[in-house]
């Protein structure tokens, strides 16, 4: 009786740990390169320009560009829909609540639904605003340290993207530990560790990307 | 002690249910909290109304037969049974609400007794052993790490008794799967089965219409018998394990 992973609420589970954990990853890694911007409009378009060449001439124009951003749709699907089904799967399984309520689990661990939904129109909203520029007024394709500066000069841009980023902490926060666990590598010894690797990454996030907004606010960044 | 009491009632399955208000009186803060319904009970009985159905059967903190939700928490205050809960955990006066678990694979049968056979159903699905019956054998003749017989048994320590699942906002049986799975799985007589047994046991899981594991933790903090939440954790570790070899077979 043997299923696919797809079948099994455990198996779901783990795309979900997974598909978080390489979204995980690649924040990580976007999150550093923001940092850019605090060198200058010269270094931080070059850099973007960079992104756009790496593997050359190995790989085409673009083309490393474009492999990330297929592996990073397909974490964000396969994320999303897995926690769809999950939590749809949850709610039923849990109709009727008690009529005594009391105070349940932490704040990171009550907000993950909420936050992930927070998430999701984030990364719609960001894509629109500062790839495609779609919702962007005066948008100028390869000229990001410009398009950057604008969007944090603008009163909703600075919030929606703080809210994000808050969401993202979080969201990171118990994500990262119940991922842990969800792979099995978690144990008695382990979770101390595990936690303040959780917290650490959380912070380290969501201030590091604030940071990019905020010394737009200061004018450190024009 | 005095008390008031707002207690499920449901007549039956289909029936809907809703909160009824009791007043005891003459309660010994010694009593247990089933002796404290059993007095309510003989009041009912006696005025020739319904008595409160509620499970029960050792009395003693080992079958798991016994459940309710005692003011939102499942055995109530204490980190025990609810036949092992005393009145000394509540004071002169208090207004005491008593539900049913909720989950929807857990649907209630009367008043606070519930239908716990889906957790049945996960255990023939894989909570045994192959092993031949007759003459017990020699005690010996497997030989078992004192880490693994501790693991073991601290997993056989599940009573079954489905405060877990009462617990989980997900109504998720994963402890209790998770400890059946543990307590079996590290073992050399579970050895043959460990790879079935937690395939197996994860889908009747879901078959029975539990939840997911949202790594809360409220179940590791109702369970009388303190299964760890790192069960689970374990649990997945076997499922991917098992999944990883049933994919190379
Ligand atoms: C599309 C938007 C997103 C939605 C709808 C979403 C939703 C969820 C939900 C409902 C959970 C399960 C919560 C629980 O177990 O209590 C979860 C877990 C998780 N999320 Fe997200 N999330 C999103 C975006 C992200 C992003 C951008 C990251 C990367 C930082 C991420 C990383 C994780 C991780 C690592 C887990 C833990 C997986 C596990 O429990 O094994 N998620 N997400
Ligand atoms: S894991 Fe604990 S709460 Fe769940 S059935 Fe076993 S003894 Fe009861
Ligand atoms: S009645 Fe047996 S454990 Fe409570």
């Amino acid at each position: 009786m043997t299923r696919t992973i797809w079948d099994s609420s455990v198996g779901k589970k783990t795309v979900m740990a997974v598909s978080g954990l390489i979204m995980l990853l690649y924040l990580v890694v976007h999150m550093l390169g923001n940092l850019k911007i605090f060198f200058g409009s010269g270094e931080f378009n070059h850099y973007a320009h960079w992104l756009r060449t790496i593997g050359e001439p190995f790989l085409h124009y673009e083309w490393a560009l474009w492999i990330i951003r297929v592996v990073l749709l397909a974490a964000v699907v396969a994320h999303a829909t897995s926690a769809y089904q999950l939590s749809r799967r949850d709610i039923k399984a849990r109709p009727s609540k008690y009529v005594h309520k009391r105070p349940r689990a932490s704040y990171a661990t009550r907000t993950m639904r909420w936050g992930g939904i927070i998430l999701g129109l984030f990364i719609v909203w960001h894509i629109l605003d500062l790839t495609t520029g779609t919702v962007h007024p005066g948008f100028e394709s390869g000229r990001p340290y410009q398009n950057v500066v604008d969007t944090f000069s603008t009163w909703y841009g600075n919030v929606i993207y703080i809210v994000a980023m808050l969401a993202l902490g979080l969201h990171t926060r118990h994500g990262f530990w119940s991922a842990a666990q969800t792979l099995g590598v978690g144990s008695r010894t382990r979770d101390r560790i595990l936690k303040t690797i959780a917290n650490v990454l959380a912070l380290v996030l969501t201030v590091g990307f604030i940071s990019v907004p905020v010394g737009v606010m200061t004018g450190l960044v024009s | 002690m005095k008390l008031t009491l707002r207690v499920w009632r449901q007549k039956n399955a289909d029936a809907d249910g809703a909160m009824s208000t009791y007043e005891v009186d003459g309660i010994s803060s010694d009593m247990s909290f089933l002796e404290m319904l059993d007095t309510l009970n003989e009041e009912l009985i006696l005025k020739g109304e319904d008595p409160v159905a509620f499970d029960h059967d050792c009395r003693e903190g080992i079958c798991g037969a016994c459940s309710l939700v005692i003011n939102g928490d499942a055995h109530g205050p204490e980190r025990t049974t609810t036949c092992q809960l005393h009145m000394r955990s509540f004071k002169d006066g208090d207004t005491i609400d008593i539900e049913p678990w909720r989950a929807s694979a857990f649907p209630v049968v009367k008043d606070l007794v519930v239908d716990r056979s889906a957790f049945d159903r996960i255990i023939q699905a894989g909570g045994y052993i192959t092993a031949p019956t007759g003459t017990a054998p020699e005690a010996h003749a497997t030989p078992v790490p004192k880490p693994d017989a501790d693991f073991a048994f601290e997993h056989a320590e599940c009573i079954g008794c489905g405060a877990c699942v009462a617990a989980c906002p997900n109504g998720a049986a994963m402890l209790f799967t998770s400890a059946k799975i543990n307590h079996l799985n590290v073992l050399p007589q579970g050895a043959p089965e460990r790879e079935s047994r937690v395939l197996d046991m994860v889908a009747q899981m879901d078959d029975e219409g539990f939840g997911g594991c949202t790594l809360t933790g409220e179940c590791a903090t109702a369970c009388p018998k303190g299964i760890p939440l790192m069960s689970i954790t374990n649990m997945n570790k076997e499922w991917l394990r098992a999944t990883r070899k049933a994919g190379k077979r």
